[in-house]
């Protein structure tokens, strides 16, 4: 049992926990944590596996990022100490065994397939290449989804700042012109 | 720095993730808790491509850049999506799904 062994089963025992218990958990708020100790481990899982970048994009967007959003909109919807409201029990025991089914069907479909890695040599993914492969528009470059996906999150900025925009006539009966 | 961990340790752990993801969206009553059910999928897709970057093609990033986009969507997602949720409390005052039913035919 090296280092990274223990660190893998640390990282995956602390992703599947708190995944459970952020579907399970019956205070929003609490659940909106666990989710974050997810991410932070996944994380760490990219920074075992070697993608420094890709961990750091990780921590600061979802962990730092989503998370942060998640946690002002339980703030402004519910109260702290409101709890969520379950499903009735036989619909939950229906998802968990529809569930519990695509899981093992997965899980027997990936023990049976053989993977074969290529034969190539590996290269090295630091910051440098990343950097030149994002802007370069050749071959293995990733110029074109890079402006693509600029161009969403400006869409999506905008979209969300005139969806949660508050309306000047707050009467409900009154017409409202611009939209 | 991977060790001798398999390949195959790191899909178990996506596939429970993915599958735990699910459970969550379908046994939730709460918008924002079912979005958290959707990052939860989104983020065990990305443990995925990036695992299969490093194990099976180390010779290119295409798992990696596949990984960075889907987390630029999943942020403008999760941004749009909240911005709903407000506009929905705000005109229902309750983000319950059993309650939004106004559009139903």
């Amino acid at each position: 049992m090296t280092l990274s062994d223990i660190m893998f089963y640390l990282f995956a025992g602390s992703i599947l926990t708190f995944s459970v218990l952020t579907v399970t958990s019956r205070r929003i708020l609490r659940s909106a944590v666990y989710l974050l100790f997810v991410l932070v481990s996944t994380a760490g899982l990219y920074f075992m596996l070697n993608y420094n970048f890709l961990a750091a994009v990780q921590l600061t967007v979802y962990a730092g990022g989503i998370i942060v959003l998640i946690i002002f909109s339980i703030l402004l919807t519910s109260h702290v100490s409101e709890k969520a409201v379950v499903a009735p029990l036989k619909q939950q025991i229906f998802s968990a065994l529809a569930v519990a089914a695509g899981a093992v069907l997965t899980l027997m479909t990936i023990f049976k397939f053989a993977f074969t890695p290529t034969a190539s040599p590996a290269i090295e993914s630091n910051v440098q290449n990343v950097g030149r492969a994002l802007v370069s528009y050749g071959r293995d470059g990733y110029a074109l989804p890079f402006e693509v996906i600029s161009i969403l999150l400006l869409a999506a900025m905008v979209g969300a700042i005139v969806l949660a925009k508050k309306e000047k006539h707050l009467d409900p009966t009154e017409p409202t012109s611009n939209n | 720095m991977i060790g001798n961990i398999s390949l195959n340790s790191f899909l178990v752990i996506s596939t429970l993730m993915f599958f735990i993801g699910i459970y969550g969206f379908l046994t939730r009553r709460n918008l924002i808790t079912m979005l958290m059910s959707i990052e939860l999928i989104l983020n065990s897709v990305n443990i995925n491509f990036v695992v299969f970057n490093r194990f099976l093609y180390p010779n290119q990033l295409q798992g990696h850049f596949f990984s960075l986009i889907v987390i630029a969507v999943a942020a403008s997602e999760a941004a749009v999506a909240i911005a709903i949720i407000i506009n929905i409390y705000r005109n229902f005052k309750s983000i319950d799904v059993e309650n939004l039913d106004q559009m139903k035919f």
